[in-house]
């Protein structure tokens, strides 16, 4: 096993996780300042995906598509809040779970009826190669995009949260909600506006991802199992514990897809190997999940002191 | 009273062996995999069973056609629902239709238990050959081993040392490459098998590069197939690995996705869009002129499987409730197959050719596959031996 492979599957895995945690941050936002469970979180990234192909195609161009893609589904998610979502708060878990479990299969045949079950989305011929990184190891272009605009995505996030006054409002809703609302804080546009935010980058993943998988109807559902194992992994409404919990989760998934099989060929025989590798390999993410839980029950990076 | 009696005499006339007589017409449920990144298979093959039906003037076998699509979403459990609605509620005469071996295991055990006759246009997995072969199981297109038994010989012809072979982790993925390793004598670089429907191919592709092979041999159908050669591409490998897979990884639906970087791919399949035969080139023409696309193999085993249910009806002169004598009339398969030589072996799977296919230029500079020569002839399948049926 060289060292040039080893690299690889880190990049591989990194760029995996960046792109879980554009999902998970705002799922942990909404979930940890707004006390909501919001299933059609991964609905909005098929929205995204859907939009960016849209205008992809009617502009031409692949940058002003997806750019373009951001805000709209932004706005989408918005109206999606102030209409259906608000009427939530007050209600149960169990209602919300409902209630946005009956959402994902609205939007899902809407989508169907609007755009049909799939969008051709694919990466921009410049891209489309390979770049070599070091001598001897190439890396596929596009790959190392997604790396960059999720770690850029990432570390502008940190900044808006840590370092800014919606930031600020944010932090405290997320730490205790009553004393920021008996502060004079304006949580129903703060949550709106937040809401927004996680449209958005939703957008962004499935915008970036859309030509790497396929653009399809039910493409979220998959994607957002992850993103809660990351949000309970980080600790619930920490946008830290999700970045933290996405490249964890990134990086156990790669690494175990790619090594799993070759270490049981060193223990097992290998018609067992072959079958035990893929099957564990498979649960290696929820065994992480469950291992964190026995160890730091509020996750790594608990939100509520 | 009265009408009690009518019921008593309706229930007895029920019981009594009436002479078969001839259907008014002949309904067909056809369920396949027809939405999602999978669905172009599907898609395909009802296209081309449309087609076949609509150039013999809306019949089969002399009765009009009535075809019920449905769509299994690739999911077992609505293959299986489907199946149930077209027998029970339909009272479809044949099931057809299904693209993926696993929606297929699942479903047509319903046909089976209601003696409806399945014919596939695809789908033929290894069980159903031997062991569990069943009198109303017809394979119209090919077992699922023998396009990998064929690349496997391809490869030891051409004397490749190491392959790397890649799978979905279900019983199709699993015949493949047994049937690829039954015929490659050469080193075994790694034996991967994925999720099913995986589309993100980073670290497998990763391994691949470390693993050095000479050639990837791959059995990924559908938009599989298309995420990992662009993926292939994507990361460089192509210039130093040679890329080999089943026919239907390099067809038209995986060349309109994946573009240029298909050229020079070699495959093997049972059929291929420059067949000089008459029923070919009708078919070839017809279809790119109903659908403005070419043809993939997926679209002639549609296409054959409509001609061959058309050859039974008309060979039992609609007489199509006589289930023994369609069975016998399909097994006959007298028909002109766009594949040119086709019969069926005692397990009711073909015995036919199968040839080596390379990806190159047509004469208006369209990418298509080009036969190069054949791999088998009149090859049957390595399960008949474990098949009761005679």
């Amino acid at each position: 096993m060289s060292w040039i492979l080893i690299v690889e599957q880190s990049l591989n895995g990194l760029q995996f996780g960046l792109m879980l945690f554009l999902l998970a941050a705002g799922l942990t936002l909404v979930f940890g300042i707004m006390d909501m469970i919001n299933l059609a979180h991964g609905s909005l990234y098929m929205l995204g995906a859907f939009l960016a192909a849209t205008l992809v195609q009617a502009t031409g161009s692949f940058a002003a598509g997806v750019l373009l893609a951001i805000p709209a589904t932004a706005l989408l998610g918005m109206l999606l809040e102030m209409s259906v979502l608000r009427t939530l708060y007050a209600r149960d878990h169990l209602s919300q779970v409902l209630a946005t479990f009956a959402l994902i299969l609205i939007l899902n045949e809407a989508v169907r009826i609007i755009w049909g079950p799939d969008m051709p989305l694919s990466v921009p011929a410049a891209l489309s190669g390979p770049v070599q990184l070091l001598p001897g190891m190439v890396y596929p272009a596009y790959r190392l995009l997604i790396i960059g605009v999720g770690a850029a995505v990432a570390g502008a996030l940190y900044l808006l949260v840590a370092r800014t006054r919606i930031g600020m409002l944010v932090r405290a809703g997320a730490s205790n909600r009553e004393m920021a609302l008996a502060m004079g804080v304006n949580i129903r546009r703060l949550f709106t506006l937040l809401f927004g935010v996680g449209a958005g980058l939703c957008a962004v993943a499935g915008a970036l991802l859309g030509p790497l998988f396929a653009v399809q109807v039910g493409m979220g559902e998959n994607i957002l199992i992850l993103a809660f194992v990351v949000i309970v992994i980080g600790g619930i409404g920490s946008i830290r514990g999700a970045l933290v919990g996405s490249l964890l989760v990134g990086v156990v998934d790669t690494i175990g897809r790619a090594f799993l099989p070759l270490l049981f060929g060193i223990f097992f025989q290998p018609r067992v190997a072959s079958a035990a590798g893929p099957a564990i390999a498979s649960v290696l993410v929820y065994l992480l999940m469950a291992v964190v839980l026995y160890i730091k029950p509020q996750g790594l990076f608990p939100a509520r002191g | 009273m009265t009408r009690y009696l009518l019921a008593l005499v309706w229930a007895v006339a029920g019981w009594l062996p009436l002479p078969a007589q001839a259907a008014d017409k002949v309904k067909i449920g056809f369920i396949s995999t027809l939405s999602g990144p999978s669905a172009a298979l599907g898609v395909d093959i009802r296209d081309a069973f449309l087609l076949a039906v609509k150039l013999n003037g809306g019949k089969l076998g002399g009765l009009p056609a009535e075809i019920v699509v449905g769509d299994d979403q690739f999911k077992p459990d609505v293959g299986r629902q489907l199946a149930e609605k077209n027998i029970k509620l339909d009272k479809v005469n044949f099931l057809t239709g299904f693209v993926f071996s696993n929606i297929m295991l699942a479903s047509v055990p319903v046909a089976f238990e209601n003696k409806i006759i399945y014919v596939s246009p695809n789908a033929a997995p290894s069980p159903l050959a031997g062991k569990q072969c069943n009198p109303y199981f017809f394979a119209a297109s090919w077992p699922n081993d023998a396009y990998h038994e064929a690349a496997g010989q391809y490869a030891t012809t051409r004397g490749y040392q190491s392959v790397y072979m890649l799978a979905p982790n279900y019983q199709a993925g699993k015949d493949s490459l047994e049937g690829f390793k039954r015929f490659y004598k050469g080193a075994i670089a790694g034996e991967v098998y994925t999720q099913l429907g995986q589309l993100d191919y980073s670290a497998e592709l990763a391994q691949v590069r470390a693993a050095k092979p000479e050639a990837v041999y791959i059995f990924l159908p559908g938009g599989m197939g298309v995420n990992f050669i662009k993926q292939f591409v994507a990361a460089g490998l192509s210039k130093d690995v040679q890329l080999i897979t089943p026919g239907f990884s390099s067809d038209q639906d995986i060349i309109r996705a994946v573009g240029d970087s298909m050229l020079g791919t070699f495959d093997a399949a049972h059929w291929a869009l420059d067949f000089d035969n008459a029923a070919n080139r009708k078919f070839v023409a017809e279809f790119e002129k109903e659908y403005k696309r070419l043809p993939t193999v997926y679209a002639s085993q549609g296409y054959d499987t409509a001609l061959l249910i058309d050859s039974a009806v008309r060979e039992v002169k609609g007489r199509i409730e006589d289930t023994e004598a369609v069975r016998k009339a399909l097994k006959a398969a007298k028909f002109q197959s766009v594949r040119g030589s086709f019969r069926f072996n005692r397990n009711q799977y073909p015995i036919q050719n199968y040839y080596l296919r390379v990806v190159g230029k047509d004469s208006q500079g369209r990418l298509v596959n080009k036969t190069m020569g054949t791999i088998f002839k009149d090859r049957g399948d390595a399960y008949v031996q474990e098949c009761s049926m005679k």
